[in-house]
Protein backbone atom coordinates (compact mmCIF):
# COMPACT_ATOMS: atom_id res chain seq x y z
CA UNK A 1 0.00 0.00 0.00
CA UNK A 2 2.87 2.34 0.72
CA UNK A 3 4.10 1.57 -2.77
CA UNK A 4 0.95 2.80 -4.43
CA UNK A 5 0.78 5.84 -2.15
CA UNK A 6 4.30 6.83 -3.03
CA UNK A 7 3.48 6.24 -6.68
CA UNK A 8 0.43 8.48 -6.48
CA UNK A 9 2.51 11.31 -5.17
CA UNK A 10 5.02 10.64 -7.87
CA UNK A 11 2.53 11.08 -10.65
CA UNK A 12 1.09 14.21 -9.11
CA UNK A 13 4.56 15.65 -8.94
CA UNK A 14 5.32 14.62 -12.49
CA UNK A 15 2.17 16.23 -13.86
CA UNK A 16 3.46 19.53 -12.51
CA UNK A 17 6.63 19.08 -14.53
CA UNK A 18 4.67 20.27 -17.52
CA UNK A 19 4.57 19.32 -21.17
CA UNK A 20 8.26 20.04 -21.76
CA UNK A 21 9.25 16.69 -20.29
CA UNK A 22 6.08 14.83 -21.05
CA UNK A 23 5.76 12.41 -23.89
CA UNK A 24 3.08 12.95 -26.50
CA UNK A 25 0.30 11.20 -24.66
CA UNK A 26 0.75 13.08 -21.43
CA UNK A 27 0.97 16.31 -23.37
CA UNK A 28 -2.23 15.66 -25.19
CA UNK A 29 -4.19 14.80 -22.10
CA UNK A 30 -3.01 17.75 -20.01
CA UNK A 31 -3.44 20.24 -22.85
CA UNK A 32 -6.81 18.71 -23.67
CA UNK A 33 -8.01 19.11 -20.08
CA UNK A 34 -7.09 22.80 -20.05
CA UNK A 35 -8.72 23.56 -23.39
CA UNK A 36 -11.93 21.61 -23.04
CA UNK A 37 -12.90 21.89 -19.36
CA UNK A 38 -15.73 24.45 -19.21
CA UNK A 39 -15.63 27.36 -16.77
CA UNK A 40 -17.33 26.92 -13.41
CA UNK A 41 -20.74 28.60 -14.06
CA UNK A 42 -21.18 26.61 -17.25
CA UNK A 43 -20.14 23.49 -15.39
CA UNK A 44 -22.73 24.04 -12.67
CA UNK A 45 -25.38 24.79 -15.27
CA UNK A 46 -24.62 21.48 -16.99
CA UNK A 47 -25.09 19.65 -13.70
CA UNK A 48 -28.27 21.54 -12.75
CA UNK A 49 -30.23 21.67 -15.98
CA UNK A 50 -31.80 18.21 -15.91
CA UNK A 51 -32.75 17.90 -12.20
CA UNK A 52 -34.14 21.45 -12.16
CA UNK A 53 -36.27 20.76 -15.24
CA UNK A 54 -37.49 17.51 -13.72
CA UNK A 55 -38.54 19.12 -10.44
CA UNK A 56 -40.12 22.09 -12.22
CA UNK A 57 -42.17 19.77 -14.42
CA UNK A 58 -43.25 17.78 -11.40
CA UNK A 59 -44.22 20.96 -9.50
CA UNK A 60 -46.22 22.16 -12.53
CA UNK A 61 -48.11 18.86 -12.77
CA UNK A 62 -49.09 19.16 -9.09
CA UNK A 63 -49.96 22.90 -9.33
CA UNK A 64 -52.34 22.62 -12.30
CA UNK A 65 -54.01 19.63 -10.71
CA UNK A 66 -53.04 17.10 -13.36
CA UNK A 67 -52.72 14.54 -10.57
CA UNK A 68 -54.35 14.79 -7.12
CA UNK A 69 -51.82 16.11 -4.63
CA UNK A 70 -52.52 13.30 -2.15
CA UNK A 71 -51.53 10.86 -4.89
CA UNK A 72 -48.59 12.86 -6.23
CA UNK A 73 -47.58 15.55 -3.75
CA UNK A 74 -45.72 18.57 -5.10
CA UNK A 75 -41.96 18.86 -4.57
CA UNK A 76 -42.65 21.69 -2.11
CA UNK A 77 -44.95 19.39 -0.07
CA UNK A 78 -42.28 16.72 -0.03
CA UNK A 79 -39.64 19.24 1.01
CA UNK A 80 -41.72 20.43 3.97
CA UNK A 81 -42.46 16.88 5.14
CA UNK A 82 -38.84 15.90 4.66
CA UNK A 83 -37.70 18.85 6.77
CA UNK A 84 -40.03 17.79 9.57
CA UNK A 85 -39.00 14.14 9.22
CA UNK A 86 -35.43 15.16 9.92
CA UNK A 87 -35.92 17.94 12.49
CA UNK A 88 -39.32 17.22 14.09
CA UNK A 89 -39.89 21.00 14.07
CA UNK A 90 -43.22 21.45 12.26
CA UNK A 91 -45.13 18.20 12.71
CA UNK A 92 -45.83 18.17 8.96
CA UNK A 93 -44.92 14.47 8.96
CA UNK A 94 -47.25 13.79 11.91
CA UNK A 95 -46.48 10.36 13.43
CA UNK A 96 -43.17 10.21 11.53
CA UNK A 97 -42.00 13.61 12.74
CA UNK A 98 -38.32 13.64 13.71
CA UNK A 99 -37.75 9.92 13.06
CA UNK A 100 -35.56 10.26 9.97
CA UNK A 101 -32.18 10.06 11.64
CA UNK A 102 -33.00 6.80 13.46
CA UNK A 103 -34.35 5.20 10.30
CA UNK A 104 -31.44 6.41 8.18
CA UNK A 105 -28.90 5.22 10.75
CA UNK A 106 -30.57 1.79 10.90
CA UNK A 107 -30.47 1.47 7.10
CA UNK A 108 -26.89 2.69 6.81
CA UNK A 109 -25.74 0.27 9.50
CA UNK A 110 -27.44 -2.69 7.76
CA UNK A 111 -26.08 -1.72 4.36
CA UNK A 112 -22.50 -1.50 5.57
CA UNK A 113 -22.70 -4.60 7.77
CA UNK A 114 -24.12 -6.70 4.92
CA UNK A 115 -21.88 -5.09 2.32
CA UNK A 116 -18.86 -5.69 4.57
CA UNK A 117 -19.24 -9.42 4.99
CA UNK A 118 -20.58 -10.01 1.49
CA UNK A 119 -17.73 -8.17 -0.22
CA UNK A 120 -15.03 -9.62 2.03
CA UNK A 121 -16.21 -13.17 1.43
CA UNK A 122 -16.83 -12.44 -2.26
CA UNK A 123 -13.30 -11.17 -2.84
CA UNK A 124 -11.87 -14.14 -0.96
CA UNK A 125 -13.92 -16.64 -2.98
CA UNK A 126 -13.12 -14.80 -6.19
CA UNK A 127 -9.40 -15.00 -5.46
CA UNK A 128 -9.60 -18.73 -4.72
CA UNK A 129 -11.50 -19.41 -7.94
CA UNK A 130 -9.31 -17.11 -10.00
CA UNK A 131 -6.05 -18.54 -8.70
CA UNK A 132 -6.85 -22.24 -8.72
CA UNK A 133 -8.50 -24.38 -11.36
CA UNK A 134 -9.28 -26.91 -8.61
CA UNK A 135 -11.10 -24.32 -6.53
CA UNK A 136 -12.90 -23.23 -9.69
CA UNK A 137 -14.24 -26.76 -10.14
CA UNK A 138 -15.12 -27.01 -6.45
CA UNK A 139 -16.80 -23.63 -5.94
CA UNK A 140 -17.71 -22.01 -9.21
CA UNK A 141 -20.64 -24.15 -10.42
CA UNK A 142 -22.42 -23.74 -7.07
CA UNK A 143 -21.84 -20.00 -7.08
CA UNK A 144 -23.06 -19.70 -10.65
CA UNK A 145 -26.29 -21.53 -9.85
CA UNK A 146 -26.94 -19.64 -6.60
CA UNK A 147 -26.15 -16.36 -8.34
CA UNK A 148 -29.13 -16.87 -10.61
CA UNK A 149 -31.58 -17.10 -7.72
CA UNK A 150 -32.86 -13.57 -7.11
CA UNK A 151 -31.88 -12.57 -3.60
CA UNK A 152 -35.51 -11.69 -2.93
CA UNK A 153 -36.29 -15.39 -3.33
CA UNK A 154 -34.19 -15.96 -0.20
CA UNK A 155 -36.53 -13.82 1.92
CA UNK A 156 -38.87 -16.61 3.14
CA UNK A 157 -36.03 -18.93 4.18
CA UNK A 158 -34.03 -16.15 5.80
CA UNK A 159 -37.11 -15.15 7.87
CA UNK A 160 -37.59 -18.76 8.92
CA UNK A 161 -33.95 -19.09 9.93
CA UNK A 162 -33.24 -15.67 11.41
CA UNK A 163 -36.66 -14.41 12.50
CA UNK A 164 -37.59 -10.73 12.37
CA UNK A 165 -34.75 -8.28 12.97
CA UNK A 166 -31.35 -7.19 11.77
CA UNK A 167 -30.02 -10.69 11.13
CA UNK A 168 -32.11 -11.53 8.04
CA UNK A 169 -31.53 -8.03 6.64
CA UNK A 170 -27.76 -8.24 7.01
CA UNK A 171 -27.84 -11.78 5.64
CA UNK A 172 -29.79 -10.79 2.52
CA UNK A 173 -27.69 -7.70 1.84
CA UNK A 174 -24.46 -9.66 2.27
CA UNK A 175 -25.71 -12.40 -0.02
CA UNK A 176 -26.51 -9.83 -2.70
CA UNK A 177 -23.15 -8.10 -2.27
CA UNK A 178 -21.25 -11.41 -2.40
CA UNK A 179 -21.88 -12.35 -6.03
CA UNK A 180 -20.69 -9.23 -7.90
CA UNK A 181 -17.58 -9.10 -5.70
CA UNK A 182 -16.81 -12.81 -6.28
CA UNK A 183 -17.46 -12.85 -10.03
CA UNK A 184 -15.52 -9.65 -10.74
CA UNK A 185 -12.58 -10.67 -8.55
CA UNK A 186 -12.32 -13.97 -10.44
CA UNK A 187 -12.39 -12.05 -13.70
CA UNK A 188 -9.80 -9.59 -12.40
CA UNK A 189 -7.37 -12.36 -11.49
CA UNK A 190 -7.88 -14.15 -14.80
CA UNK A 191 -7.27 -11.11 -16.98
CA UNK A 192 -3.87 -10.27 -15.48
CA UNK A 193 -1.25 -10.11 -18.21
CA UNK A 194 0.70 -13.38 -18.13
CA UNK A 195 3.90 -11.52 -19.04
CA UNK A 196 3.70 -9.77 -15.65
CA UNK A 197 3.39 -12.99 -13.68
CA UNK A 198 6.18 -14.54 -15.74
CA UNK A 199 8.39 -11.50 -15.13
CA UNK A 200 7.75 -11.63 -11.38
CA UNK A 201 8.56 -15.35 -11.22
CA UNK A 202 11.68 -14.79 -13.31
CA UNK A 203 12.85 -12.16 -10.83
CA UNK A 204 12.42 -14.68 -8.03
CA UNK A 205 8.99 -13.84 -6.57
CA UNK A 206 7.59 -16.60 -4.35
CA UNK A 207 3.87 -17.43 -4.25
CA UNK A 208 3.11 -14.87 -1.56
CA UNK A 209 4.98 -12.09 -3.30
CA UNK A 210 3.26 -13.00 -6.55
CA UNK A 211 -0.12 -12.69 -4.83
CA UNK A 212 0.49 -9.42 -3.01
CA UNK A 213 2.70 -7.61 -5.51
CA UNK A 214 1.22 -8.76 -8.83
CA UNK A 215 -2.13 -10.55 -8.58
CA UNK A 216 -3.89 -8.28 -6.08
CA UNK A 217 -2.88 -4.94 -7.61
CA UNK A 218 -3.48 -6.32 -11.10
CA UNK A 219 -6.96 -7.57 -10.21
CA UNK A 220 -7.91 -4.43 -8.33
CA UNK A 221 -9.64 -2.52 -11.17
CA UNK A 222 -12.00 -5.41 -11.69
CA UNK A 223 -12.41 -6.02 -7.94
CA UNK A 224 -13.46 -2.39 -7.47
CA UNK A 225 -16.02 -2.71 -10.26
CA UNK A 226 -17.50 -5.62 -8.31
CA UNK A 227 -17.40 -3.70 -5.05
CA UNK A 228 -19.28 -0.83 -6.66
CA UNK A 229 -21.98 -3.14 -8.00
CA UNK A 230 -22.21 -4.75 -4.56
CA UNK A 231 -22.81 -1.37 -2.95
CA UNK A 232 -25.63 -0.66 -5.40
CA UNK A 233 -27.27 -4.01 -4.69
CA UNK A 234 -26.91 -3.47 -0.93
CA UNK A 235 -29.15 -0.40 -1.10
CA UNK A 236 -31.74 -2.27 -3.16
CA UNK A 237 -31.82 -5.13 -0.70
CA UNK A 238 -31.91 -3.03 2.45
CA UNK A 239 -35.28 -1.68 1.29
CA UNK A 240 -36.57 -5.16 0.47
CA UNK A 241 -35.38 -6.46 3.83
CA UNK A 242 -36.83 -3.54 5.78
CA UNK A 243 -40.22 -3.86 4.11
CA UNK A 244 -40.39 -7.54 4.98
CA UNK A 245 -38.19 -8.32 7.93
CA UNK A 246 -37.57 -5.35 10.25
CA UNK A 247 -39.51 -2.57 11.93
CA UNK A 248 -37.01 0.24 11.39
CA UNK A 249 -35.05 1.82 8.58
CA UNK A 250 -35.97 3.90 5.55
CA UNK A 251 -37.51 0.90 3.80
CA UNK A 252 -39.76 0.32 6.81
CA UNK A 253 -40.64 4.05 6.90
CA UNK A 254 -41.50 3.95 3.21
CA UNK A 255 -43.75 0.90 3.55
CA UNK A 256 -45.42 2.14 6.72
CA UNK A 257 -46.17 5.55 5.18
CA UNK A 258 -47.61 3.75 2.14
CA UNK A 259 -50.00 1.81 4.43
CA UNK A 260 -51.07 5.10 6.00
CA UNK A 261 -51.44 6.74 2.58
CA UNK A 262 -48.74 9.34 3.21
CA UNK A 263 -47.25 9.55 -0.27
CA UNK A 264 -45.32 12.69 0.68
CA UNK A 265 -43.44 10.65 3.31
CA UNK A 266 -43.05 7.78 0.82
CA UNK A 267 -41.36 10.11 -1.68
CA UNK A 268 -39.20 11.70 1.02
CA UNK A 269 -38.07 8.20 2.07
CA UNK A 270 -37.42 7.22 -1.57
CA UNK A 271 -35.30 10.30 -2.17
CA UNK A 272 -33.45 9.71 1.11
CA UNK A 273 -32.54 6.21 -0.06
CA UNK A 274 -31.47 7.59 -3.42
CA UNK A 275 -29.24 10.20 -1.86
CA UNK A 276 -27.66 7.86 0.70
CA UNK A 277 -27.09 5.28 -2.02
CA UNK A 278 -25.50 7.96 -4.17
CA UNK A 279 -23.19 9.06 -1.33
CA UNK A 280 -22.20 5.42 -0.68
CA UNK A 281 -21.39 5.00 -4.35
CA UNK A 282 -19.30 8.18 -4.33
CA UNK A 283 -17.33 6.86 -1.36
CA UNK A 284 -16.59 3.64 -3.26
CA UNK A 285 -15.62 5.65 -6.35
CA UNK A 286 -13.32 7.90 -4.30
CA UNK A 287 -11.58 4.89 -2.77
CA UNK A 288 -11.33 3.31 -6.21
CA UNK A 289 -9.88 6.42 -7.85
CA UNK A 290 -7.39 6.77 -5.01
CA UNK A 291 -6.22 3.16 -5.31
CA UNK A 292 -6.37 3.05 -9.10
CA UNK A 293 -4.92 6.38 -10.09
CA UNK A 294 -2.60 4.50 -12.44
CA UNK A 295 -5.44 2.78 -14.23
CA UNK A 296 -6.86 6.02 -15.64
CA UNK A 297 -3.68 6.51 -17.64
CA UNK A 298 -4.36 3.43 -19.70
CA UNK A 299 -8.10 3.59 -20.22
CA UNK A 300 -10.60 5.72 -22.07
CA UNK A 301 -11.94 8.23 -19.59
CA UNK A 302 -14.38 10.14 -21.76
CA UNK A 303 -14.33 13.29 -23.88
CA UNK A 304 -15.33 16.78 -22.75
CA UNK B 1 33.96 -24.14 -20.23
CA UNK B 2 30.50 -23.46 -21.47
CA UNK B 3 28.18 -21.47 -19.23
CA UNK B 4 25.08 -22.68 -20.98
CA UNK B 5 24.96 -26.06 -22.58
CA UNK B 6 22.20 -27.51 -24.74
CA UNK B 7 22.60 -31.07 -25.85
CA UNK B 8 20.13 -33.00 -28.01
CA UNK B 9 17.46 -30.68 -26.66
CA UNK B 10 13.94 -31.32 -27.93
CA UNK B 11 10.47 -30.05 -27.21
CA UNK B 12 7.23 -31.62 -28.35
CA UNK B 13 3.83 -30.11 -27.64
CA UNK B 14 0.69 -32.19 -27.49
CA UNK B 15 -2.08 -30.52 -29.45
CA UNK B 16 -5.53 -31.45 -30.68
CA UNK B 17 -4.03 -32.34 -34.05
CA UNK B 18 -1.47 -34.69 -32.54
CA UNK B 19 2.03 -33.99 -31.35
CA UNK B 20 3.91 -31.03 -32.71
CA UNK B 21 7.69 -31.07 -32.50
CA UNK B 22 8.79 -27.49 -31.97
CA UNK B 23 12.46 -28.22 -31.34
CA UNK B 24 14.56 -31.23 -32.26
CA UNK B 25 18.14 -32.13 -31.44
CA UNK B 26 19.41 -28.67 -30.52
CA UNK B 27 23.11 -28.65 -29.66
CA UNK B 28 24.73 -25.44 -28.54
CA UNK B 29 27.46 -24.40 -26.14
CA UNK B 30 27.42 -20.80 -25.01
CA UNK B 31 30.52 -19.31 -23.39
CA UNK B 32 30.48 -16.88 -20.50
CA UNK B 33 29.79 -13.27 -21.63
CA UNK B 34 29.07 -14.39 -25.14
CA UNK B 35 26.44 -12.54 -27.19
CA UNK B 36 24.39 -15.09 -29.09
CA UNK B 37 21.53 -14.24 -31.40
CA UNK B 38 19.02 -16.74 -32.69
CA UNK B 39 17.42 -15.98 -36.02
CA UNK B 40 14.93 -17.86 -38.10
CA UNK B 41 11.60 -17.67 -39.87
CA UNK B 42 8.49 -17.53 -37.72
CA UNK B 43 7.55 -20.92 -36.33
CA UNK B 44 11.13 -22.16 -36.08
CA UNK B 45 10.81 -22.59 -32.33
CA UNK B 46 13.17 -19.80 -31.33
CA UNK B 47 10.79 -18.46 -28.69
CA UNK B 48 10.24 -22.00 -27.42
CA UNK B 49 13.99 -22.35 -27.01
CA UNK B 50 14.12 -19.14 -24.98
CA UNK B 51 11.23 -20.31 -22.80
CA UNK B 52 13.13 -23.52 -22.02
CA UNK B 53 16.23 -21.55 -21.03
CA UNK B 54 14.15 -19.18 -18.91
CA UNK B 55 12.57 -22.18 -17.19
CA UNK B 56 8.99 -21.28 -18.14
CA UNK B 57 8.76 -24.58 -19.94
CA UNK B 58 10.51 -27.95 -19.66
CA UNK B 59 12.23 -29.87 -22.46
CA UNK B 60 10.78 -33.21 -23.52
CA UNK B 61 14.19 -34.61 -24.44
CA UNK B 62 17.88 -33.83 -24.09
CA UNK B 63 19.88 -31.84 -21.58
CA UNK B 64 19.87 -28.18 -20.70
CA UNK B 65 22.32 -26.89 -18.10
CA UNK B 66 23.28 -23.41 -16.91
CA UNK B 67 26.53 -23.22 -14.93
CA UNK B 68 26.56 -27.00 -14.86
CA UNK B 69 23.16 -27.35 -13.20
CA UNK B 70 19.97 -28.38 -15.00
CA UNK B 71 17.40 -25.60 -15.40
CA UNK B 72 14.64 -26.07 -12.87
CA UNK B 73 12.11 -23.27 -13.30
CA UNK B 74 12.62 -19.54 -13.74
CA UNK B 75 15.10 -17.71 -11.54
CA UNK B 76 16.89 -14.41 -11.06
CA UNK B 77 20.15 -15.78 -12.53
CA UNK B 78 18.46 -15.66 -15.94
CA UNK B 79 16.85 -12.29 -16.61
CA UNK B 80 14.21 -12.27 -19.33
CA UNK B 81 13.36 -9.22 -21.43
CA UNK B 82 10.00 -9.83 -23.05
CA UNK B 83 8.75 -8.48 -26.36
CA UNK B 84 5.67 -7.17 -24.60
CA UNK B 85 7.38 -4.96 -22.00
CA UNK B 86 6.91 -6.47 -18.57
CA UNK B 87 6.38 -3.32 -16.51
CA UNK B 88 3.83 -3.16 -13.72
CA UNK B 89 1.37 -0.43 -14.76
CA UNK B 90 0.62 0.54 -11.15
CA UNK B 91 4.28 1.21 -10.32
CA UNK B 92 6.40 4.17 -11.36
CA UNK B 93 9.54 3.67 -13.45
CA UNK B 94 11.64 3.82 -10.29
CA UNK B 95 9.46 1.31 -8.44
CA UNK B 96 9.45 -0.99 -11.45
CA UNK B 97 13.25 -1.02 -11.50
CA UNK B 98 13.29 -1.69 -7.75
CA UNK B 99 10.63 -4.43 -8.02
CA UNK B 100 13.02 -7.37 -8.20
CA UNK B 101 15.30 -6.01 -5.49
CA UNK B 102 12.42 -5.88 -3.02
CA UNK B 103 11.73 -9.59 -3.42
CA UNK B 104 13.08 -11.87 -0.71
CA UNK B 105 15.14 -13.77 -3.27
CA UNK B 106 17.26 -10.68 -4.06
CA UNK B 107 17.50 -8.94 -0.69
CA UNK B 108 21.23 -9.51 -0.48
CA UNK B 109 22.12 -7.87 -3.76
CA UNK B 110 23.01 -4.57 -2.17
CA UNK B 111 21.42 -1.22 -1.58
CA UNK B 112 18.33 -0.99 -3.74
CA UNK B 113 18.50 2.85 -3.86
CA UNK B 114 22.05 2.87 -5.24
CA UNK B 115 21.29 0.27 -7.88
CA UNK B 116 18.10 2.03 -8.97
CA UNK B 117 19.89 5.39 -9.17
CA UNK B 118 22.64 3.94 -11.30
CA UNK B 119 20.20 2.26 -13.68
CA UNK B 120 17.97 5.34 -13.94
CA UNK B 121 21.04 7.33 -14.96
CA UNK B 122 22.30 4.58 -17.27
CA UNK B 123 18.97 4.32 -19.13
CA UNK B 124 18.41 8.08 -19.26
CA UNK B 125 15.20 7.75 -17.29
CA UNK B 126 16.16 9.77 -14.22
CA UNK B 127 13.85 12.63 -15.21
CA UNK B 128 11.02 10.16 -15.72
CA UNK B 129 11.49 8.19 -12.51
CA UNK B 130 8.03 9.04 -11.18
CA UNK B 131 6.18 8.32 -14.40
CA UNK B 132 3.94 5.34 -14.85
CA UNK B 133 4.71 3.05 -17.82
CA UNK B 134 1.63 4.35 -19.66
CA UNK B 135 3.19 7.82 -19.65
CA UNK B 136 6.34 6.66 -21.45
CA UNK B 137 7.15 6.18 -25.11
CA UNK B 138 7.78 2.66 -26.42
CA UNK B 139 11.57 3.05 -26.36
CA UNK B 140 11.53 4.41 -22.81
CA UNK B 141 9.31 1.57 -21.69
CA UNK B 142 11.70 -1.01 -23.09
CA UNK B 143 14.69 0.73 -21.48
CA UNK B 144 12.83 0.69 -18.16
CA UNK B 145 12.08 -3.01 -18.63
CA UNK B 146 15.75 -3.73 -19.36
CA UNK B 147 16.76 -1.70 -16.28
CA UNK B 148 14.34 -3.67 -14.10
CA UNK B 149 15.98 -6.90 -15.26
CA UNK B 150 19.54 -5.56 -14.88
CA UNK B 151 18.66 -4.50 -11.32
CA UNK B 152 18.65 -8.10 -10.12
CA UNK B 153 22.03 -8.55 -11.82
CA UNK B 154 21.41 -11.80 -13.71
CA UNK B 155 24.45 -13.47 -15.22
CA UNK B 156 22.42 -14.29 -18.32
CA UNK B 157 20.05 -12.08 -20.29
CA UNK B 158 17.41 -13.82 -22.37
CA UNK B 159 15.68 -11.50 -24.83
CA UNK B 160 12.69 -12.43 -26.94
CA UNK B 161 12.27 -9.97 -29.83
CA UNK B 162 12.92 -7.18 -27.32
CA UNK B 163 12.64 -4.41 -29.88
CA UNK B 164 10.00 -5.99 -32.07
CA UNK B 165 7.28 -3.55 -31.04
CA UNK B 166 9.40 -0.43 -31.67
CA UNK B 167 9.69 1.75 -34.77
CA UNK B 168 12.80 1.32 -36.94
CA UNK B 169 14.68 4.37 -35.66
CA UNK B 170 14.06 3.63 -31.97
CA UNK B 171 14.95 0.00 -32.63
CA UNK B 172 18.37 0.84 -34.02
CA UNK B 173 19.08 3.25 -31.14
CA UNK B 174 18.02 0.57 -28.65
CA UNK B 175 20.42 -1.92 -30.23
CA UNK B 176 23.34 0.40 -29.63
CA UNK B 177 22.08 1.00 -26.11
CA UNK B 178 21.96 -2.75 -25.53
CA UNK B 179 25.51 -3.18 -26.86
CA UNK B 180 26.81 -0.41 -24.60
CA UNK B 181 25.15 -2.03 -21.59
CA UNK B 182 26.55 -5.40 -22.58
CA UNK B 183 30.08 -3.99 -22.94
CA UNK B 184 29.80 -2.55 -19.43
CA UNK B 185 27.99 -5.31 -17.58
CA UNK B 186 29.49 -8.24 -19.49
CA UNK B 187 26.60 -10.63 -19.36
CA UNK B 188 25.90 -13.71 -21.38
CA UNK B 189 23.17 -12.68 -23.79
CA UNK B 190 20.83 -14.82 -25.83
CA UNK B 191 18.65 -12.74 -28.10
CA UNK B 192 15.92 -14.09 -30.33
CA UNK B 193 14.91 -12.12 -33.41
CA UNK B 194 13.48 -12.53 -36.88
CA UNK B 195 15.48 -9.51 -38.03
CA UNK B 196 18.66 -10.71 -39.78
CA UNK B 197 20.39 -7.31 -39.60
CA UNK B 198 19.86 -7.19 -35.86
CA UNK B 199 21.01 -10.76 -35.43
CA UNK B 200 24.35 -10.09 -37.15
CA UNK B 201 24.95 -6.60 -35.82
CA UNK B 202 24.72 -7.63 -32.17
CA UNK B 203 26.17 -11.13 -32.14
CA UNK B 204 29.41 -12.90 -31.45
CA UNK B 205 27.67 -15.88 -33.01
CA UNK B 206 24.38 -16.10 -34.83
CA UNK B 207 22.41 -19.32 -34.68
CA UNK B 208 20.29 -19.79 -37.78
CA UNK B 209 17.35 -22.08 -37.19
CA UNK B 210 15.17 -24.09 -39.53
CA UNK B 211 11.48 -24.63 -39.05
CA UNK B 212 9.17 -27.68 -38.57
CA UNK B 213 10.77 -28.93 -36.44
CA UNK B 214 13.13 -26.24 -35.18
CA UNK B 215 16.73 -27.33 -35.67
CA UNK B 216 20.04 -25.54 -35.71
CA UNK B 217 20.86 -25.13 -39.40
CA UNK B 218 24.09 -23.21 -39.03
CA UNK B 219 26.08 -21.35 -36.41
CA UNK B 220 27.84 -18.34 -37.86
CA UNK B 221 30.69 -16.59 -36.08
CA UNK B 222 30.46 -12.83 -36.63
CA UNK B 223 34.02 -11.55 -36.80
CA UNK B 224 33.21 -7.88 -36.82
CA UNK B 225 35.27 -5.74 -34.46
CA UNK B 226 33.86 -4.49 -31.15
CA UNK B 227 32.55 -2.06 -30.22
CA UNK B 228 30.15 -2.23 -33.11
CA UNK B 229 29.18 0.97 -34.87
CA UNK B 230 26.11 1.69 -36.91
CA UNK B 231 28.15 2.33 -40.08
CA UNK B 232 29.40 -1.26 -40.07
CA UNK B 233 26.05 -2.27 -41.50
CA UNK B 234 27.05 -0.88 -44.88
CA UNK B 235 30.47 -2.55 -44.88
CA UNK B 236 31.14 -5.43 -47.23
CA UNK B 237 31.79 -7.99 -44.49
CA UNK B 238 28.43 -7.21 -42.93
CA UNK B 239 26.59 -7.37 -46.23
CA UNK B 240 28.20 -10.69 -47.11
CA UNK B 241 27.12 -12.17 -43.78
CA UNK B 242 23.62 -10.78 -44.20
CA UNK B 243 23.26 -12.19 -47.71
CA UNK B 244 24.46 -15.56 -46.49
CA UNK B 245 21.98 -15.68 -43.56
CA UNK B 246 19.14 -14.27 -45.65
CA UNK B 247 19.74 -17.01 -48.19
CA UNK B 248 19.40 -19.73 -45.57
CA UNK B 249 16.38 -18.22 -43.85
CA UNK B 250 14.57 -17.68 -47.15
CA UNK B 251 15.36 -21.18 -48.36
CA UNK B 252 14.03 -22.63 -45.12
CA UNK B 253 10.94 -20.43 -45.12
CA UNK B 254 10.09 -21.45 -48.69
CA UNK B 255 10.74 -25.10 -47.90
CA UNK B 256 8.43 -24.76 -44.91
CA UNK B 257 5.71 -23.16 -47.00
CA UNK B 258 5.90 -25.97 -49.58
CA UNK B 259 5.77 -28.62 -46.86
CA UNK B 260 2.66 -27.02 -45.40
CA UNK B 261 1.05 -26.78 -48.83
CA UNK B 262 1.86 -30.42 -49.64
Amino acid sequence: MTDSMAADQGVQASSKAGPALADERAEQSSAGAVLTSPRLPLLLAQYAVFPVALIAGWQACAQIGLVRRSVLPAPTDVALVWFDLITGATDAAARYSGTWLDHAAASIWRVFAGFGWGVALGIFAGLLIGLSRIMERVLDPTIQVLRNIPVTAWVPLSLVFFGIGNAPAVFLIGLGAFFPAAVNTTHGVRQINVTLTKAARMMGADERELLFRVILPGALPSVMTGVRLSMGIAWVLVVVAEILAVRSGLGYLLNDAYLFYRNDVVIAAMLSIGILGFISDRIVVLVRDYLLEWNRLETFSGQN
Amino acid sequence: MARISLSHLGKTFASRHGNVTALADINLEIADQEFITIVGASGCGKSTLLNLLAGFDTPTSGQLTVDGAPVNGPGPDRGVVFQQTALFPWLSVEENIAFGLKLRANRRKGSSEKIVERLLARTGLAAFRSRRPAELSGGMRQRAAIASVLAINPSTLLMDEPFGALDALTRSIMQDFLLEVWEEERKTVLLVTHDIDVAIYLADRTVVMTAHPGRVREIIAVHLPRPRRYEMRSEERFIALRDHVTGIVREEAIKGAIEIAA
